[in-house]
């Protein structure tokens, strides 16, 4: 009996300690450090600075196109920045691929995923109005014609946070860097996105912060610096 | 007057007016000559009409304005720069004999396409949208990111500035050679500004920012009473360096 009691709090103890040895002392890595090419704005020369960063990206396109977003605007919310603009990366609430149209970049409605968001949208077959604010449902890009090609060019609709465009600094210049650098790093990391549209809270919006026009599709490669300082 | 259209095309009024004077020259001439002794006879000489001074306006647009108070400058809000930037400038521009046509006088409400109507109308050879903010250093000029398109008939109106976008990039010119004569500094870009993108004229979008030294310390604040005459006096010697270059043959 004593003998048969001492090898179960043995087996106990063993057990225990197995269990010591699994358990997790550090954060998993959700996916291996990559190479990622960020242009960096600066307010002070009206320029868009090449930047490259080591950081953990998601295989899935759209995933790795909203983390590489965030550290981009991590840069820009840390002090001492060429750039500042609070928010950091939880200001980018998704990014959605879709194919891109061949529409040119003053085409005043794109196909939007959205439904997706959680907020109102517009059902499949419901004409688009152009002062109705809702954005079409998921279903409705896969039925208006367009057929996705495993290659071809994208269009990136980023949806910003309200309380990022809310904070976001006024002016020309400063607005147009934030549009521009962010075209440009996701052409400069997912080269098939073309097209770049913003959406504010899954809405569109006017301006930025009473500037840049947000109701427009961006090119990207209008977006991307020449050899020296942008422009 | 139906002819007097035919004849002259859009301003029949102007010539009209000349072809009424030199009736009465040619009127007053033949009391004179009724009172004189009989001229030799001859051709009748032909009354000299001088040619009509070249048109030339500026638009000045004053971004903001009403509920609209653009972005804040210390304990002023953009829209009265703007203002005032844009009051300053028209007297200046009265005083070197251009005409100026405001968007906006006083601190009211105006959307975009407001604006765009009234430059449009205009039918300017210069548009300028004034605007200001506390980031950046300098002036920052901006001409339309739409791609340069052949003029038509029709255009759409969110892009109507692209049949313009060549000159507007001429004037950009112009505007920054002249700023940087002035020792102010100065940076070029693209952007979209609906205002500008449904201008057809030569187009630029300007925004006055404090100019910074070593640092990023501001060496001339926005309200400095120097910098924005300095600002000002300069923009004006630019459109005038402008109109020259437009009347050039």
């Amino acid at each position: 009996m004593g003998v048969a009691l001492w090898n179960q709090l043995e087996h106990a103890h063993q057990r225990l300690l197995a269990g010591e040895d699994s358990a997790s002392t550090k954060a998993p890595e959700v996916a291996p450090a990559e190479q990622a090419t960020l242009l960096v704005a600066n307010d002070n020369d009206n320029s868009l600075i090449t930047e490259t960063q080591s950081l953990p990206l998601p295989q899935d396109a759209e995933s790795r196109a909203r983390v590489i977003l965030g550290k981009l605007l991590d840069l820009y919310a840390a002090s001492e920045s060429t750039h500042p603009v609070s928010g950091g990366a939880g200001s980018v609430a998704q990014v959605f691929l879709l194919p891109a149209s061949s529409l040119a970049a003053e085409t005043p409605v794109p196909p939007f995923p959205a439904g997706s968001l959680g907020l109102p949208c517009r059902p499949p077959g419901q004409p688009y109005k152009p002062m109705d604010e809702k954005v079409p449902c998921a279903s409705e890009p896969k039925s208006n014609g367009h057929k996705a090609d495993a290659n071809g060019p994208q269009l990136a609709v980023v949806n910003l946070t309200g309380s990022f465009a809310a904070s976001h600094p006024s002016g020309i210049e400063v607005e147009t860097l934030t549009v521009q650098s962010i075209c440009a790093t996701l052409h400069a990391n997912l080269p098939r996105v073309t097209e770049v549209r913003f959406l504010v809270d899954g809405q569109r919006r006017a301006t930025l912060a009473g500037h840049a026009d947000l109701t427009r599709t961006y090119l990207t490669t209008d977006a991307i610096p020449a050899a020296g300082p942008h422009p | 007057m139906r002819w007097i259209k035919t004849v002259f095309g859009k301003r029949p009024h102007r010539w009209a007016l000349a072809v009424v004077a030199a009736s009465a020259a040619s009127l007053s001439g033949i009391s004179q000559a009724r009172s004189a002794p009989p001229a030799p006879p001859g051709p009748a000489p032909q009354p000299a009409l001088a040619p009509p001074a070249p048109r030339f306006v500026v638009v000045l647009d004053a971004s903001h304005g009403g509920d609209d108070t653009g972005g804040r400058l210390g304990d002023e809000q953009e829209k009265a720069f703007t203002l005032a930037l844009s009051v300053r400038l028209r007297s200046l521009l009265g005083a070197r004999g251009i005409q100026v046509i405001t968007t906006r006088e006083s601190d009211t409400n105006l959307d975009p396409n407001r604006r765009a109507e009234i430059a449009n109308h205009a039918n300017a050879q210069a548009c300028l949208s004034l605007h200001a903010s506390e980031t950046g250093s300098g002036i920052h000029l901006f001409a339309s990111s739409l791609a340069p398109a052949a003029s038509n008939r029709f255009s759409a109106w969110k892009t109507a500035q692209a049949a313009w976008v060549t000159r507007s990039l001429a004037l950009a010119g112009v505007v920054n050679s002249v700023l940087l004569h002035a020792d102010l500094p100065v940076s070029l870009g693209r952007t979209t500004l609906a205002t500008i993108d449904s201008m057809t004229c030569p187009a630029i979008a300007l925004e006055v920012s404090p100019t910074r030294g070593p640092g990023n310390a501001i060496t001339a604040d926005l309200d400095d009473p120097g910098y924005q005459a300095r600002v000002a006096e300069a923009l004006a010697a630019a459109l005038l360096e402008w109109k020259t270059e437009v009347h050039q043959p």
